[in-house]
């Protein structure tokens, strides 16, 4: 196990149930980069971040954040692991009840015996990093989508975590708050000293900004490598997924029984 | 022919199977509210705010209720005491009724309508909008900051408002049987006063709605917190919040009246 590689994952697979969807997944995240997991919608991408936030555990194969194996953490050496891990969630999932000040206070509260006074100083700077200073005594629901999740992503960084984990962090943004988060993701990650994990299908932006991408289909990676070697790549899979195209290894039709026949049309031939 | 009788038994294990699964969650997330109380009692505040939206804000409806049902006590008890020309004794028959039945009952169904379905909403719906899982990814634990307050919030609340429910009763009584139909005053009270018992009669009634206020809480909060995270799944749990509290409330008030009043 190298030192340099914050998250490492072997031969890691996992099954809802009886429904598998993560099988024999290799996958290493070094420090200090920016690395993105793509694939289609219900591919295991966010699965893939849980079992290493250690929400969920793995059937088989170990995840090792910063040395640690998270699949066979107790609660409390979870929770102490996640006090350097942030998440950015798809939505940002700010607490509702609190303001945005809060909200990136909340942390430092729950956490450590901060005096308020430092508190009130680190958040306005946390706020000030991510452009948002000026809305810290607004609600979460006054906030566009965009905001939302920059105010969450200050929220994420504020503890000074080793990790941050995005989530879809693109979904649903007009194209100057894409940019924005893309670019706040890059800067941080350079500033901070930090490593991000990128959990995305918004191919145009995040090739911009990271430093490699995972495709993960079926539940296996894919394809992998850096942003000009997927750009460069022959390999089906990736072909249809940078340029959108309808139909390939990913089938447009979901499997159903033959058509003709379901249409009653079977005995005619 | 087997088809059909397995089907038939199929149809009824089914559910049976699932609803015992289900309780069997439910007590698990009952016993670990209790395990992960000792946030709620360090942090106090957090339980006092939970008090003032279980309790607080449930107080109008408490109050209006308890006020209208204390009335019509005093309506009909009036006409059917008069009957037997004991209508001196109003003032007991409103006051144990409300103190004993009614008071804890009546707002606990209120209270499982009110603050109840609040809980069960607000829990769903930070699960669904992933509040939980980010309370987690924290390392804040939402049994210990979400839920404990909230449960302890309610257990508080719950006979405060019953008290409430009565004591208003009681003057709604006296607003129709004193000043509207001429019950005497002084009768009124003195008899209420040597009747009704501050342990057999106030006590258990507290005793009831703290029972009361812990089911419903816990009702609430474990279906929010089972709720499937969509529009449709936290507003079945909030049905099922009414539903379930309520029919448990009525069942144990039948259970609690036989063991403290009659002494089976």
């Amino acid at each position: 196990m190298s030192n340099d590689n914050l998250v490492e994952i072997r031969d890691l697979s996992f099954a809802y149930g009886n429904r598998p969807i993560l099988n024999g997944i290799n996958l290493t995240a070094p420090r200090g980069k920016v690395i993105a997991i793509m694939g289609g919608s219900g591919s295991g991408k966010t699965t893939l971040l849980r079992l290493i936030g250690g929400q969920l555990r793995p059937n088989a194969g170990e995840v090792r954040v910063d040395g640690q194996r998270v699949d066979q953490l107790n609660t409390r050496e979870l929770y102490a692991l996640r006090r350097k891990m942030g998440m950015l969630f798809q939505f940002g999932a700010l607490f509702t009840d609190l303001s945005v000040f809060d909200n990136v206070a909340f942390q430092m509260r729950e956490h450590t015996d901060l005096p308020e006074a430092l508190i009130h100083d680190l958040v306005l700077m946390k706020l000030q990093a991510v452009g948002l200073r000026g809305v810290s005594q607004m609600m979460p629901a006054e906030l566009s989508g965009g905001m939302a999740r920059r105010v969450a992503l200050a929220r994420a960084v504020a503890l000074d975590p080793m990790l941050i984990m995005y989530d879809e962090p693109f979904t649903g943004l007009d194209p100057i708050s894409l940019g924005v988060i893309g670019n706040l993701i890059r800067r941080m990650t350079d500033t901070l000293g930090l490593t991000s994990i990128v959990v995305t299908h918004d191919i145009q932006e995040s090739l911009k900004i990271v430093d490699y991408v995972y495709f993960v289909s079926n539940g296996v990676i894919e394809a992998e490598g850096t942003p000009e070697e997927i750009l460069a790549s022959t390999a089906p899979f990736v072909h249809q997924f940078i340029h959108g195209e309808e139909d390939g290894p990913v089938p447009f039709h979901y499997p159903a029984a033959d058509y003709a026949h379901d249409l009653g049309l079977g005995a005619r031939t | 022919m087997m088809g059909a009788v397995g089907r038939f038994f199929a149809a009824i294990g089914h559910p049976v199977i699932d609803g015992i699964e289900r309780l069997g969650f439910a007590s698990r997330f009952f016993g670990l509210i209790l395990l992960r109380s000792g946030t709620s009692l360090l942090r106090f505040g957090l339980v006092i705010r939970e008090i003032f939206a279980a309790g607080v804000l449930s107080m109008l409806i408490i109050i209006v209720s308890g006020l209208f049902v204390g009335m019509v006590l005093g309506l009909q008890g009036y006409r059917t005491l008069q009957t037997y020309g004991s209508a001196d004794s109003l003032g007991v028959l409103v006051a144990l009724s409300l103190v004993r039945e009614l008071g804890p009952v009546v707002a606990a169904l209120l209270f499982a309508g009110r603050a109840g379905t609040a809980m069960t909403t607000e829990v769903g719906l930070m699960k669904t909008t992933e509040q939980l899982s980010a309370l987690s990814m924290m390392a804040v634990d939402p049994m210990a900051r979400v839920i404990a307050p909230r449960f302890w919030g309610g257990v508080i609340a719950m006979p405060l408002l019953a008290a409430i429910f009565s004591a208003v009763g009681v003057f709604g009584g006296y607003l129709v049987g004193v000043v509207l139909l001429g019950v005497d005053d002084g009768t009124f009270w003195s008899q209420m006063q040597a009747a009704v018992d501050f342990r057999e009669d106030i006590l258990n009634g507290v005793f009831k709605s703290l029972i009361f206020g812990c089911v419903i809480s816990a009702i609430a909060l474990f279906e929010g917190y089972d709720a499937p995270p969509t529009a449709e799944g936290v507003s079945r749990a909030t049905t099922r919040t009414v539903v379930t509290s309520s029919l448990a409330i009525l069942a144990l008030d039948f259970v609690l009246t036989a063991f403290m009043f009659i002494g089976v």
